[in-house]
């Protein structure tokens, strides 16, 4: 089957980024998606721990380590660019102020429920960060992810087997094989990595995929 | 004329005693009292309970108290990062308590106990394993959790400047949590990177001194 690499999902996903969207990227792959972004589009990227327009990564030498992302790299500020405290950070998210925010996850049921903060290996100490603040206020999310585990196994499920971070949350999901959308009726193909069939694709994931 | 300025750390910290609950500003490497955690260490006082967004990373900071056997208990929405390894491993030896709470959560229910609030509703974990025993509400349709405020004996905090009044400014990403732990405290310590004699201007001030009960100065910036 025909894969996507990590930086041409990422640029797929900032191709639906329209331009004055004001975005929160999750930590890991997702960081990679803002410099895919079409020319010509202003996106403002928010951070949770405290900053509205983080602009690109500081030039050698140049880092200080009070100017983070939530990814906790080095940044520096993009043009109307603001900080704020916790409250404020989380009040743009909980309370809907943020257009999208694109997250990883382990998994994705039909109905829209994500799993991506803990596993069910008890001794491996859970950390949430600010996932459940988002998946509740932020009214785009978009999961980019493989499709599958590196075993093989599906991810895009019928129903999440490891712990919830939100119920019905997802909007759209991007894998290396395919987009899919979240309906009432369950995930309906978007479109196919150019050569995969859905028969394929289908072969893969536990649940439905609707043409 | 107020004057909360103390002369070191150490005094600083002097009041923090056995078995406090404190809550400890910063978010990764940012806006942590790198300088009033050394102290705290030193001052010796232990059985704590930390209120912080993540549980240290490396040997510094909360990764020291954690080392020194200090913390009873960790309230934080994420203990695990790269390098945490002394929360890692009180963790897995079962010698210290975990209370993970989302991160808005952690950061509303300061918020609350500092502005005088008995708890809230919030659709922040509303159907998951970190709402389990909770109240919860359906308000036109949507799932709502019920969310106690969280105080707190002590705030220790990180500020770029301050003046005698106890008001507070701060740089960059390092603001995070440290102003909404001002309220939260029944006593704020804040450590300050530039204090001077004159007052802050008052368009300038993000914490006002009100919610800061003693300033000390520290220029070192991590």
């Amino acid at each position: 089957m025909n894969r996507l690499s990590d930086s041409a999902l990422a640029a797929r996903v900032a191709f639906d980024i329209p331009d004055g969207a004001y975005v929160n990227l999750g930590i890991g792959k997702p960081t990679h998606v803002s410099a895919y972004v079409p020319e010509g589009r202003e996106v403002i990227y928010h951070s949770e721990n405290g900053i509205l327009g983080v602009g690109p990564t500081p030039p050698e030498g140049e880092e200080d380590v009070e100017m983070i992302d939530a990814s906790k790299r080095y940044i520096t500020t993009a043009p109307g660019a603001s900080f704020f405290e916790h409250s404020d950070s989380f009040a743009m998210m909980r309370g809907g102020h943020l257009d999208i925010a694109v997250l990883g996850a382990y998994q994705v049921a039909e109905n829209g429920d994500l799993a991506n903060w803990a596993t069910l290996d008890q001794k491996f100490p859970p950390a949430v960060g600010g996932a459940m603040d988002l998946v509740v206020g932020v009214p785009k999310i978009f999961v980019m992810m493989q499709h599958t585990n590196r075993d093989g196994s599906p991810k895009l499920l019928r129903k999440c087997t490891y712990p919830l971070t939100g119920l019905g949350v997802v909007s759209r999901v991007y894998t290396d094989l395919a987009v899919l959308d979240v309906t009432s009726e369950g995930f309906r193909l978007v479109e196919l990595t150019k050569g995969n069939s859905l028969t394929d694709v289908q072969a893969v994931t536990e649940a439905t995929i609707h043409a | 004329m107020m004057d909360k300025r103390v002369n070191t750390l150490a005094e600083a910290v002097a009041p923090i005693q056995d078995g406090a609950s404190i809550m400890i500003g910063g978010f990764g490497s940012s806006g942590i009292p790198f300088g009033l955690i050394d102290a705290l260490l030193e001052h010796g006082a232990g059985e704590l309970t930390v209120i912080s967004n993540n549980a240290g990373a490396g040997e510094t900071g909360i990764a020291k108290l954690l080392k020194g056997g200090r913390v009873a208990k960790v309230i934080c929405s994420y203990p695990r990062s790269p390098g945490s390894i002394w929360f890692e491993k009180r963790y897995e030896a079962d010698e210290i308590e975990l209370e993970v709470v989302p991160q808005g959560t952690l950061a509303e229910r300061i918020r609350a106990a500092g502005a005088g609030i008995g708890g809230f509703l919030t659709p922040t974990g509303y159907g998951t394993l970190l709402a389990e025993g909770k109240e919860t509400r359906v308000i036109d349709g949507r799932g709502y959790v019920m969310e106690a405020p969280l105080h707190a004996d002590f705030a220790l905090l990180r500020a770029e400047r301050g003046d005698p009044w106890g008001n507070l400014s701060y740089h960059g990403t390092a603001r995070n949590f440290n102003p909404v732990m001002a309220t939260g405290a029944r006593h704020s310590i804040a450590e300050v990177r530039h204090v001077s004699s004159d007052p802050l201007a008052p368009e300038s001030v993000v914490t006002p001194g009100i919610f800061v009960q003693s300033v000390v100065e520290y220029g070192v910036r991590p």
